[in-house]
């Protein structure tokens, strides 16, 4: 079980915390202008890698806030989180 | 059987407190402190059990948690009882019962033993290969058969009675085993300010060196056990450190996340433990883990390799030196290595007579010097090719072995023995090392896998990270710790140690024999009766990786989780493949280290307090009123009103039609319900529903769908626009928890610029609604100042006001289709509130009605229940709710996915009525339903969602999801049961009322 540092209340135990899937995945604004393959491919493809992933949290049982994770997923290592909207940072 | 087998002084037991104990019936003696296993062995008890396949009959072997075949059946019948325990593990007390397992009539002359003389027949894998055919056979026969013979021991009949715990620990330091590297890692963390625990999973600290009386082994010219106890008894004394009694570690996760268990009563009577807890589960979090775990024994793979009486040669030393025991009168020592001399040793020192056989060709190291200096014989160069005796064993034939050890050759030596130590080396337990992620690395020297890197912070020190010699132990230990911690005060530099080395070492991982492997019996998995012959033969079939050959073979899958064998299963593989065992990789190891029972696993989390239950404010006055409850998720909703000895179907035939002939009250107070506010909460509900929200009054009501950005209906309710820039949004009962956070993932990541602000106040509020031609003039009664006419007060609208002062807003919304208020006000209000509309309607016969009335009430009118009539699949066209879904607006959550080909399919599953061809049938929820029941394989078309018997219509109702259903009104189609196939014509899904008469009756 992981510890997770929120970026707004600080280190908490995993069980606090929901995952979201992949970050940085951004709503379509004009979704009508996009052919079924171009939207399908934001709904439904998500990477599965082995390694450095970057991917969405929320402090669910907690300050209730989404943020974003980089994550080995080979070793559960977590290199570092930063709020929505905020640029990933580099590791 | 009647000797004593317990001839040695011991201090590790308490002599003066002896205990009775029954086995198989029998009552026997021991001491307190005595396992279950050191008592038996002390009344010259070996057979414990039968095997697992086979039937053969087993001993005990080890002295520890890897023990594979000691395992018993604790307690007698009943509620106590438990199965798979290791006799080696479990201490006595005062009336303890135990038993045998896997054996009838008895563990002496058990039937099943029979399946060892057709053992030939019954090879690894045959289960998947025989009975294949004929498939019919499969449920009558085979399954039925195969299942009861499988399982080891019985499962206990009732409800545990014991009291299990969960607690948390936090500690700098945690130290996993109280051997001599994990008391000196202990002692070292405490003294440097470390909030330090250790956990040992035995009943007192020491580890092996506690009971090492040899004076080969010495630490600053102390017997290293002399110089081991002063330590214990100094570290008893140090502040910072708590030290955890028969406590096993389970499971190691990331982040130092460990799970331990501890006894905290197995130890004691049944009096004794009344009313405490059993065990005791530490969910752990360690800034920095010890692993001290030590290592295991291996055995030795040769024919007959299982009979009661041959054990583990360190386990035989434990035996004689801790607990005083003598495993048997007429020893041998069969080894690979030097370890087992020190058994050899000990035994001539007592006075017991013993023979070491070595498949080595000599050893230079002191202990065996020792051993020779007392006259001990050992026969270099020779390994067994058999053994006799079935209950226990009585001989064993030597030969000697081939010049490059692959054979036997010569004459066959027959030796007579009542007790077998075997001893094939150390296998480091690694265990808890790769759950935490740890990766291993592969010794060659003495072909033992090693930890090698792990991320999280935590090191593992003494025999299981290879280090199997006292100074090195000792040595490294310390240098480790030192760094590990940045220790700066450390009293251990100066310690002198002197013990014999490991010189020539050989193993051979399948032992050689003048027999074909197919003609003998070389155990490996001991619980599961897996040899050596059905590895090879898995490799013959085409089986390639250890995982699979583990699976086929079912080696290592024991309760002891292939503990002593499965070094020798990979050791075999990589040899019959020509594969490098550093190359093959290991099976994975997976928590928990030793079973656990569910009671720990749960803790506190039985019966009522299994779930959090959430009540209405209302409850109590539904339970006065023998109301029969529903969950829905953690809620106790009112199901329906039992009255005079009705039953459900007669009490919500009652209820439905009160609540259309006069009036009827619902608690809605489950209702989630979210408050939104902000300046663009207009803009907010515009994207989130499929319908307009913009042009919504204030005072108004609307119903809203809301999708999945897949275009499938998600949830639905109605919200309220309370203020400009403020609403009520109610959603389901089950829903109401995602919705929120749906929502709030929305405006936090995708639309951060909406000034929009959600809170959760489903609890905050206490729901009443009133339905039916008389629910205005209850509404009357209730609020004598309000203006209820039609014009002021339409359906899809709202109003506050107050009742005795107390603010509460009422909302003219319907799901039954009668004209119908909701009236909502504080939680703590919430029962005066039921009671006052109670009084309020007794002239009208207010009847109040539950959820299953509320839904087919519901059903009459043709309305969905998300989740009931949907199911993820259903997107509002499916539904015939075309109306709902906004032509004008540009986006909302799923509206593009309604565009897809798939979803804009025209033969998709549409909801639809059906009505059964006799009014009086009901159909059953869930049942299939297809056109052509002659056509095989049938096609299925849809399946029913909701059923009633509708007493307002006088006839059966359901709704259904069909296949292209919009087109197949008027159909007839096919209901087909198990005993019998309805008739349906598809319908129109609005059964009542279709022109909406009646909500403003």
């Amino acid at each position: 079980m992981f510890i997770i540092n929120c970026p707004f209340c600080g280190e908490r135990d995993q069980s606090e915390f929901s995952a979201g899937g992949e970050a940085h995945i951004v709503r379509p604004k004009q979704p009508t202008e996009l052919s079924d393959d171009e939207w399908a491919d934001f709904l439904f493809m998500r990477k599965n890698i082995k390694g450095i992933q970057f991917e969405r949290w929320n402090h669910a049982h907690g300050c209730r806030k989404w943020f974003n994770v980089i994550r080995d997923t080979s070793n559960d290592k977590i290199h570092a989180v930063y709020k929505m909207g905020e640029k990933p940072p580099s590791i | 059987m009647s000797e004593n087998f317990r001839s040695i002084e011991t201090k590790f037991l308490d002599k003066t407190n002896r205990i009775s104990f029954k086995y198989n019936g029998k009552k026997y003696y021991g001491y307190k402190g005595d396992t279950l296993a050191s008592a038996l062995l002390s009344n010259g008890v070996h057979l414990i059990g039968r095997s697992f396949k086979y039937h053969r009959p087993r001993g005990i072997m080890t002295c520890g948690s890897e023990e594979p075949n000691a395992i018993v059946q604790i307690g007698g019948n009943g509620s106590f009882t438990e199965p798979n325990v290791r006799a080696t593990e479990q201490e006595i007390y005062e009336g303890l019962e135990a038993s045998s397992q896997n054996c009838w009539p008895s563990v002496e002359f058990d039937i099943g033993g029979i399946n060892n003389l057709i053992s030939p027949v019954i090879p690894a894998g045959f289960y998947y290969k025989t009975f294949m055919w004929p498939k019919k056979l499969w449920y009558s026969l085979y399954e039925p058969a195969i299942r009861l013979s499988a399982g080891l021991g019985k499962s206990p009949t009732q409800p545990d009675p014991e009291l299990y715990d969960h607690n948390h620990l936090h500690c700098d330091v945690l130290i996993v085993g109280g051997g001599i590297s994990g008391i000196i890692a202990a002692s070292i963390s405490a003294d440097n300010g470390n909030n330090t625990v250790l956990i040992d999973d035995k009943n007192s600290l020491g580890g092996s060196t506690i009971y090492q009386n040899d004076e080969n082994f010495k630490i600053n010219d102390e017997i290293s056990s002399t110089w081991l106890d002063k330590k214990i008894k100094e570290l008893k004394k140090k502040q910072n450190l708590t030290i955890k009694h028969r406590t096993s570690v389970a499971a190691f996760h990331g982040y130092n996340y460990l799970l331990a268990r501890e006894s905290l009563a197995d130890h004691k009577s049944l009096d004794e433990r009344l009313n405490k807890l059993r065990q005791r589960l530490w969910k752990i979090r360690a800034k920095k883990v010890i692993l001290a775990t030590g290592a295991i024994e291996r055995p030795l793979i040769f024919n007959n390799n299982d009979r009661p009486g041959v054990m583990l040669a360190n386990s035989v030393k434990k035996y004689i030196d801790f607990f005083g025991v003598k495993c048997g009168n007429k020893n041998i020592i069969f080894t690979n290595n030097d370890s087992a001399y020190e058994t050899a040793i000990s035994l001539n020192k007592k006075g017991i007579e013993v023979v070491v056989i070595d498949i080595r060709k000599n050893s230079s190291s002191t202990l065996v010097q020792t051993t020779k200096d007392a006259g001990i014989k050992i026969y270099w160069n020779h390994a067994i090719v058999n053994t006799s005796g079935y209950r226990r064993i009585k001989s064993i034939q030597i030969m000697e072995m081939s010049e490059d050890g692959t054979n036997v050759v010569g004459k066959k030596t027959s030796l007579l023995c009542d007790s077998l130590s075997i001893s094939g080396g150390w296998t480091p337990m690694v265990h808890l090392f790769t759950q935490s992620g740890g990766k291993l690395k592969f010794r060659d020297a003495d072909q033992v896998f090693l930890p090698n890197t792990v991320i999280s912070d935590q090191i593992s020190i003494g025999s299981c990270n290879g280090d199997f010699e006292l100074d090195d132990v000792i040595k490294n230990t310390i240098s480790e710790c030192k760094n590990f911690l940045s220790a700066s005060v450390i009293d251990y530099d100066l310690l002198k140690v002197s013990c014999p080395k490991q010189k020539e070492s050989k193993n051979i991982w399948l032992l050689p024999n003048n027999k074909p492997l197919g003609k003998t019996k070389p155990f490996l998995d001991f619980q599961n009766d897996s040899t050596a012959k059905d590895i090879k033969l898995a490799m013959r079939e085409g089986f390639k990786s250890i995982e699979h050959v583990k699976r086929y073979t079912t080696t290592g899958m024991g309760t002891d989780q292939g503990k002593l064998a499965n070094m020798h299963a990979l050791g075999i593989i990589s040899e019959t493949a020509g594969v490098k065992m550093g190359s093959l990789g290991t099976t994975t190891f997976r928590p928990p280290y030793t079973p656990l029972t569910f009671g720990t696993i749960v803790g506190r989390n039985v019966g009522t307090f299994f779930d959090i239950t959430r009540k209405t404010p209302m409850h109590d006055w539904h339970k006065d009123h023998k109301a029969q409850f529903e969950n829905v998720g953690q809620w106790k909703r009112a199901w329906y009103y039992p009255k005079d000895g009705e039953n459900m179907y007669q009490a919500v035939q009652r209820e439905s039609k009160a609540a259309r002939e006069s009036a009827g009250i619902l608690d809605a107070s489950t209702l989630g319900k979210i408050d939104i506010k902000g300046t663009d909460a207009s803009e907010f509900l515009n994207r989130v529903y499929t319908n307009a929200w913009s042009k919504l009054g204030i005072s108004k009501c609307r119903y809203g769908l809301m999708l999945n950005e897949d275009g499938m209906v998600y949830d639905d309710g109605v919200t309220t626009r309370l203020g400009e820039n403020h609403y009520l949004m109610t959603t389901t009962t089950g829903g109401a928890a995602n919705v929120l956070s749906k929502l709030e993932d929305y405006l936090q990541t995708e639309w951060p610029e909406l000034d929009v602000w959600l809170t959760s106040v489903t609890d905050h509020f206490a729901t009443a609604s009133i339905c039916g031609p008389n629910s205005k003039n209850i509404l009357k009664k209730l609020f004598p100042n309000l203006d209820f006419n039609d014009e002021n007060f339409p359906h899809m609208s709202f109003k506050n006001a107050e009742m005795d002062g107390i603010n509460c807003r009422i909302m003219r919304i319907s799901f039954t289709g009668e004209h119908s208020y909701e009236i909502n006000i504080e939680s703590k209000y919430g029962k005066s509130l039921w009671e006052k509309c109670m009084d309020a309607g007794k002239e009208f016969n207010i009847t109040p009605y539950g959820t299953e009335t509320m839904h087919l009430l519901r059903a009459e009118k043709g309305f969905i229940i998300v989740g009931q009539d949907t199911d993820g699949t259903m997107t509002p066209i499916d539904l015939q709710m075309d109306w709902i879904v906004s032509k004008k607006k540009y986006d909302f959550i799923g509206k593009r996915s309604l565009y897809r080909s798939d979803t804009m399919r025209e033969d998709r599953k549409q909801l639809v009525g059906l009505l059964t061809d006799n009014p009086k049938e009901i159909l059953e929820e869930g049942a299939q339903i297809v056109k052509n029941e002659k056509k095989q394989p049938i096609e299925m078309l849809g399946h029913v969602t909701s059923s009633y018997f509708s007493p307002n219509l006088n006839k059966s109702i359901a709704l259904a999801v069909v296949k292209n259903g919009k087109k197949l009104k008027g159909q007839k189609l096919l209901v087909p049961m198990k005993d019998k196939t309805i008739n349906v014509t598809v319908s129109d899904f609005i059964f009542f009322d279709s022109k909406n008469e009646r909500l403003n009756a």
